[in-house]
Order: C-alpha cells, then structure tokens, then sequence
C-alpha cells in the first residue's frame, strides 16, 4: 500500500517536473511563461494522436515535444519580438490550446466513437536496486522518462549555474540591458530557453497519454502547468528545491486516488487544495519576488 | 477613439474569424456552415436571442473585475476562482433565505457573492502590496483552490437532502432572481452588469482614485514617488474586482442554477480577458464585447449539434481574438499602418499619430 503510494507519488511528479524544469529556464532568463498549460496540453494530445496513427511510442514522444516547443514558438514570437504583455499571451495560448486540442480530438474520435488507445511505455526495474523493500519499487520501477526526468534535475543546475551558457541565461534574467551591452543576444537566449520549455512542456504532456493514462480526455492537463508555475516557486527556483516540490503535488495527488479507492470520508479535495494553499502560505512568509530573477515578467526592448 | 477601437475590435474579430475559417477548411468541414450554424444559434430565434444575453452576463462582472484590474496593471488571472468564491458563499446562504421579502434575500445572496468573491481578491491584493508576492500566480492559486473548496462543499457540506448527487441544497425561492418574458431565462441580472459597468466607468474615468488607478497602470514606480497609495490600491482594487466577479457568481445561483453544482463555471474568468481586451478595457465597451462572446458561446453548441465541429472551436477564437489585439497594440504594428497610410497618401503622418498617441 505505502509502495504503491510513493510509487504513484513520483509517477505523478515526473510529468509536473519535467514541465517546471521548462518553466525554471524560461524563468531565469526573464519570461514568465503562463502558456505552460497549453504546451502541455497540446503536447499530450498530439502525442498521443500521432502514436495512435503511427503506432510508433517513439514518434509520439518526439511529437508531443514538437507540439510543445510549436506552442512556445508562438509565444515567443509576441513576448519576445513584439514585447507584448506576457500574462495576457500566456493566458491566451492556454485557452488556444484547450480550443485546438478539443477541436481535433472531436474531429478525429468524436464522430466515429472509435477508441483512442494506445499502449503504455512499458516500466522498466532497474536490476537489484529495485528489489529494495520499499524504496525499491518507489523508485526503481518506473518507465524511462521518470529516470530522465530525475536526470534533469542536476543537469539543469549544472547547466545553469556551473556553464558559461547558463551565466548568460541568467545575465538576460537578471539585467538584459547589462547582458545586451556585453554583447549578449537578448532575443536569442530567451526563444532558446521558450522552445526548451516548450520541448520539456510537451513531454510532459505526452507522458500524460503516453505514460501514464495511455489515452486522451478534454483538458487532461487539468491544471499541472499551472501546478509547475508553483512548483517553481516553491522550490525557490532550485532544480532539487523544485523536484522537492514536485514530490509534494505528486503524493498529494496520489493520495486523492488512495483515499477514494479506501472509500474513506477523508475529504480529498481538501488534500488537492493543500499544495495550493502552501504556495500560498509560502508567499505570505517568505515574500514572492525575493528569489525570482529580476527582470522576470519585464518585456525587453532592445535599444 | 471610439471608431478606431471599433474598428480594431472589428479588425481583430474578422481576422480570428477568416484564420478559424481556415483551421475548419483544413478539417474538411464547411466554414459557411459553421458560421451560419453560429449565428442562428445565437440570433435565430427568441430563446437563442435572449440565452445569448443570458449567457453574457456572467462575462460582464467578470470583464468588469479584468478591466478594472488591468487598468491598474494588476495582472488579476483569478477572475475564475472569484466567481466560484461568491457562487459558493452565495450557494451556501441561500437555503437559510425563507422567511426573507424577495428585494432582500436577493440583496443578502449577491453581498454573499460580493463578500465570496471580495475574499478571493483581497488575498491576493494584500499578498501582492504587502508581501511583494506576484499577482499572477497566487491568483491561479485561488482558481484552484476555489474549484476544490466547491468541490468539496456539494460532496460534503452542502450537499443536498438525500445525499445521492454532488449538488448543493437549492437556495429558497425567495432568494430566486427576478426574471423576464418568461419561458426565457432574461433575468435582472443582465441591468445589474450594466448598471455595474456604468459604475465602473464612471469610477474609472470620473473620480480621483480612477485617475490614481490609471497612473499606477502605466508606471507603478512613477505613482508611487508622485504620492498615489499603490499599496492601498493595490488591495482596494484587487478587492472591488473580486467582489464584482463574486456577483456574477451569485447571480448565476440566483438566476439561473439555483443551487451548485461541481463545475460552476465553464472559464467565464479567462474569457473575460478576451472581453475586456475587445472593450480596450473600457466598462461600457464590455457590456458590447461581452454579448459578442456570449453569442459566440451560445452559437458554438449549435455548431457542435449541426456541424459535427466541437465548442471548443470559441476558446481557438477567443484566443485568437487576444493574440491579435495585442500584435495591434504593439509599436511594430503601429510602423506598420504608418507606412501603408504613408503608401496610400504620400504625406507624412507621424504628428498626427503621435499626437493621437499621446
């Protein structure tokens, strides 16, 4: 019960990690990206859409992040080039995600009523280790995205505070204007680190279909973009901090499915508002902006 | 200024609308279909005529709470949760209003609203003046939290007598809305949003704390040194912005669900971003701007029944609509428009858009 329970809680994790591994690097270098969302919505319909129609997981995969990175290309394009407000695009690209998805998820299945299912990448044990009482199963009998995505977390700190690419990610996070007068490409480090979130965004959708419900439903994403805008926060924008986080929404999660499958009276909502109502307790406490980067959210004009 | 952003409003519609056009083409469905289907289904006849007004009513509270907030730069995305907060407060007061005159008990039920939705707001306005805490972000937190407490609440302390749906107890009839030429579903809600907007618009454009309002939009640092209290108002609006989409929560249980139920609103706080930009944030525009959307909204299930093209193709347009007003709103698309007038008359213009501008 206790195995299954951590295991459901990493399972839960990965997809909203892999989507705030994005968002920390958009985020450190300056956007704030609310259309995470619907990266990760559109990344899990056409994941599983081209998966279904190719029979190929592998291609699936690679769409949902084409899908993702498509997303943020467009985001890009009116927060970067055109400097409008990143709140309002953001929010606009969520909503165009869950019209466009919706639109062709009905096109394509609505009518014929055929089911749209596709096999679950399949979870590998990885040898001994996952003989483990305990932590074994938790952590060591996943599918291979789940131990990619853990990989991530320290790749990320490496590339962002141990690499010269990641000093200027951060300068053009910091102080654009300072990076820009060094010489920095402003435009370019901020569309490459959108269509990184993008690409890590629509991964996490397709983990969705592809890994973990193996089919597509309405607005599956149901909120887990916003969840890693969260995340981010609350792991004060450090890649462990976030997969602490992460860990969090992911048991609190889980525990809604354990608790109704008890049949106990436990209100679960309460346990699925609870993550929200501590990223809330946290910004009382600690103050919001203390740790974010500076020009987070200030578009950038090149003079 | 009310024709050119007309016109941009206009512009920006028909734009969404030809590249939707072209989204149903590449789907192999008939975009003339489409529209004629969207368009009956919103004005064909009496029922669909008023239902677009009715379904317009909830966009003008919370297009009200966006435009306001906006106005001040306060990025409010929570608009969503507000209403939900003052549906459930609402909803929760509503059975207890029996033995109430009707005037009162629909007063009761919408301060129920505003104070529902009031809290919601005010959170995140004391957290962002107070504890330097984005806006943004602890204003999707509130949507969810809010979704999860209207969840909770008909599952388990609302829930109605004989327990067996995730519904709440009705309110009393007392409390029920008043409502016109019936069999239609008007109601005294619609006068409330305008008689709101009027109110807005006056606040915003008439008084001294509208002007303050504005300034902080355009420079919260620049009010700040100019003595203007952003802090206070910061909170103040956050609040009043809450309340408003609080009403049009308990409007919705007054007039049309008379009870909750789990799923309270189909989006209409994310819509209202869509309308008050249509409106350039202007209160009276939004009343318009919102009867555009709710027709869209009404017309977009008759396009499901008879087009086999899912509802969901309003949210591609809504989207749309936003991603194009902002592109019109940029300095780029200005140089743009300068240089195809510039084409067209050979005259430099640049004073007088300057001008205009300013």
């Amino acid at each position: 019960m206790l195995e299954a329970f951590l295991s459901s809680s990493i399972g839960m994790a990965t997809p909203v990690l892999l989507a705030a591994i994005g968002e920390l690097l958009v985020e450190e270098s300056g956007i704030i990206n609310i259309g995470i969302e619907g990266a990760m919505l559109s990344g899990a319909f056409f994941a599983l859409a081209v998966a279904y129609f190719s029979g190929s997981t592998a291609l699936g995969l690679g769409a949902g992040m084409a899908a993702g990175a498509a997303i943020n290309a467009l985001l890009a394009v009116l927060v970067i080039n055109l400097a409008v407000n990143q709140v309002v695009a953001g929010t606009a690209l969520d909503i165009f995600a869950v019209g466009i998805t919706g639109v062709f998820y009905h096109k394509f299945f609505g009518i014929t009523g055929k089911a749209f299912i596709v096999p679950l990448i399949p979870k590998l044990r990885l040898g001994p280790l996952a003989d483990i009482p305990l932590i074994g199963p938790a952590l060591f009998h996943h599918n291979f995205l789940v131990y990619v995505t853990i990989a991530l977390v320290p790749a990320t700190g490496f590339l962002l505070w141990r690499t010269r690419y990641g000093l200027s990610l951060r300068a053009a996070g910091e102080r654009p204007e300072a990076a820009d007068a060094l010489g920095l490409d402003v435009y370019r480090l901020r569309w490459q680190a959108l269509l990184a979130s993008g690409v890590l965004a629509g991964l996490g959708g397709a983990y969705l279909t592809l890994a973990y419900a193996g089919t597509f439903v309405e607005n599956i994403s149901a909120g887990r973009g916003y969840v890693a805008l969260a995340v981010v926060i609350l792991g004060r924008w450090k890649p462990w901090g976030l997969a602490a986080a992460s860990v969090l929404f992911g048991a609190a999660m889980a525990l809604q499915f354990g608790l109704q499958a008890l049949g106990t009276t436990i209100p679960y909502q309460l346990f699925l508002a609870l993550p929200y109502a501590l990223t809330l307790a946290v910004l009382a406490i600690v103050g919001g902006q203390a740790a974010s980067p500076s020009a987070l959210g200030e578009p950038y004009r090149r003079p | 200024m009310i024709v050119s952003s007309l016109a941009r409003a206009l512009g920006a519609v028909v734009l969404a609308a030809a590249i939707v056009a072209l989204v149903l083409l590449a789907l192999g469905a008939s975009p003339i279909g489409a529209f004629v289907a969207l368009a009956e289904g919103a004005f064909g006849n009496w029922y669909a005529l008023t239902d677009t007004v009715v379904k317009a009513t909830p966009l003008v509270f919370t297009g009200l709470a966006i435009s306001v907030s906006f106005s001040g730069a306060l990025w409010n995305i929570g608009a969503d949760g507000q209403l939900v907060a003052g549906a459930i407060a609402a909803g929760a007061i509503g059975p207890w209003l029996g033995g109430w005159p009707r005037p009162a008990a629909i007063a009761i039920l919408l301060a129920a609203g505003a104070a529902g939705g009031a809290l919601w707001g005010g959170i995140c306005g004391w957290l962002r003046a107070r504890r330097d805490t984005n806006e943004v972000i602890s204003t999707i937190m509130m949507n969810f939290v809010a979704a999860q407490l209207l969840s909770w609440s008909v599952h388990g302390p609302l829930i109605e007598a004989s327990r067996a749906y995730p519904a709440s107890t009705p309110i009393a009839e007392s409390a029920h809305m008043y409502m016109f030429f019936s069999p239609s579903r008007l109601n005294l809600g619609i006068v409330l949003a305008i008689a709101l907007a009027v109110g807005c618009y006056l606040f915003l454009f008439k008084t001294a704390a509208g002007f303050e309002l504005r300034a902080m939009g355009r420079n919260r640092r620049a009010a700040t040194f100019f003595g203007i209290p952003t802090a206070r108002l910061t909170i103040l609006i956050l609040t009043v912005s809450g309340a408003m989409a609080g009403i049009g929560g308990a409007v919705q249980v007054s007039a049309i669900t008379h009870r909750l139920y789990e799923k309270m609103s189909p989006g209409w706080g994310f819509e209202a971003i869509a309308v008050a930009l249509v409106a350039r944030l202007n209160p009276i525009g939004i009343i318009f701007s919102s009867l555009l959307f709710g027709a869209l909204d009404n017309g977009s299930q008759a396009v499901q029944r008879g087009q086999g093209v899912s509802a969901e193709l309003v949210q591609v347009i809504q989207a749309l609509v936003i991603i194009i007003l902002l592109a019109f709103d940029t300095p780029m698309f200005d140089r743009l428009r300068n240089s195809l007038s510039a084409a067209a008359r050979p005259v430099s213009r640049t004073t007088t858009t300057e001008l205009s501008d300013a």
